[in-house]
């Protein structure tokens, strides 16, 4: 499936915040969602690119794809499990 | 029963290899990871900078957490921490770095947690005399005594070289598979890091811009100069090139596009000025410039905007003049200019 087809349950836009602040945003987002949901991240920090997937392996949550459009990028997270 | 640490992770290879070294010992870690404000791999990012390759900086932490497979959390500490870069008690290292107050602050956040989640102790990459002002045998005492934390604080890269904790007295860790390193060499750490295949950023550390002398050389003018600093202040001693005028007003100059778009988010805030005619730079003008050195503002934009004569755009509270700016002469400008006169280092 491409990452733009990919149906998220929870939105959330963090652009014009710069590292580490997209990757503290989507742990709060993480947190309050249920095992299963699927995050969409909108960021126009290019280092979220290689942090979100980081945070994913290391926080043992899934990392669905990602694509870019006009500077912004989508990322896609599934909650795996709860955060430690 | 499995004992539970809490990792303080830069990212570095140093606290990398004390994750690891506990982890080894069969513990359950969960690392932290602070963002202080001060960190220049955001600084970069915010200003478009990137690698030679042309790749974003990434942040080590969340790589180093990724490859040990230990959980990490990002705590905020930026607004307390304008406080203990204003006034810290217990001082300054080379530059503006307050590393002593950090590591309290640092540490105490993290017993918050330890508390608050179920962990055990805390686990850092500290080494004995690695840092002069934060890593000797009284600061590390004093440190954890500040933090609340006494005895619950273990660094497994320099454990055997201290007195043993008390998840070393318990029997949580191993304190004969700990390790002793002293001083400022990196051969063990890099050895280890080989033989755990652990991959890590070089140079470690540094990246707290705090410890730039340019940054401290700022800070200090400014306020020998205005007598406060201003949250603000803080962002802006990293950016562009600083002149002082003759009335003491304060020229921030943008050196690229990167800090000429960063510059802009300041423009409700401050005057400003940029070329008009053509692409050039932007300057935001801190204070009240003297009517003379109105010129003198539009003469610097023309030396910052290709080295020509320029119509240069100055915006102040209470109106907008056109001028037209020619470069002035090098000597000039340096009189004015604020940085360290020596070659810029990182490190506390």
């Amino acid at each position: 499936m491409e990452a733009k087809d990919i149906k998220a349950d929870v939105v959330h836009d963090v652009t014009g915040t710069f590292c580490p602040v997209p990757v503290s945003e989507t742990a709060k987002q993480i947190k309050e969602m249920k095992i299963g949901q699927v995050l969409e991240l909108i960021a126009d920090d290019p280092g979220v690119v290689e942090d979100i997937p980081a945070w994913c392996k290391a926080t043992g949550q899934e990392f669905l794809g990602m694509y870019e459009e006009d500077g912004e990028y989508h990322l896609f997270v599934k909650k795996t499990k709860e955060l430690k | 029963m499995k004992r539970r640490a809490l990792a303080l992770l830069s990212g570095g290879l140093d606290s990398s290899l004390a994750v690891k070294l506990v982890q080894e010992q069969g513990i359950d870690v969960k690392a932290l990871h602070f963002y202080t404000g001060f960190c220049i791999t955001e600084f970069k990012r915010r200003t478009g900078q990137t690698k030679d390759d042309g790749t974003p900086y990434t942040n080590p932490a969340l790589k180093a957490a990724a490859q040990l497979g230990v959980p990490i959390e990002i705590v905020d500490i930026s607004e307390e921490y304008y406080d203990i870069v204003i006034n810290p008690k217990f001082g300054y290292g080379k530059n503006v770095n307050p590393c002593v107050d950090c590591r309290i602050m640092m540490l105490k956040k993290a017993k918050e947690i330890m508390e608050r989640e179920g962990y055990d102790f805390i686990v850092t990459g500290e080494v004995l005399y690695q840092r002069p002002m934060s890593q000797t045998p009284e600061r590390l005492k004093l440190i954890e005594k500040e933090a609340g934390l006494e005895g619950l604080i273990l660094r497994p890269l320099s454990a055997k070289v201290l007195p043993p904790t008390i998840p070393e007295k318990e029997g949580w860790v191993d304190r004969s598979k700990l390790l002793g390193i002293k001083g400022r060499s990196r051969k063990v750490q890099i050895e280890l890091a080989k033989k755990f295949g652990l991959e890590y950023e070089q140079p470690a550390g540094g990246c707290c811009y705090l410890t730039d002398e340019t940054y401290a050389t700022r800070f200090r003018e400014a306020y020998a100069t205005e007598g406060m600093i201003t949250r603000d202040d803080l962002v802006l001693f990293a950016v562009g090139r600083h002149f002082r005028l003759p009335s003491g007003t304060k020229l921030i100059v943008a050196r690229n596009e990167g800090e000429v778009n960063f510059l802009k988010g300041f423009k409700n805030r401050y005057g400003y000025a940029y070329r008009a005619d053509k692409p050039g730079t932007f300057a935001l003008i801190k204070g009240n410039p003297a009517e003379e050195e109105l010129q003198l503002i539009a003469d610097i934009i023309a030396r910052y905007s290709k080295r020509e004569p320029s119509q240069v755009v100055i915006k102040l509270p209470d109106r907008e003049l056109k001028l037209i700016g020619t470069p002035p002469s090098e000597e000039l400008l340096d009189r004015m200019k604020i940085y360290a006169k020596k070659e810029v280092k990182h490190g506390s």
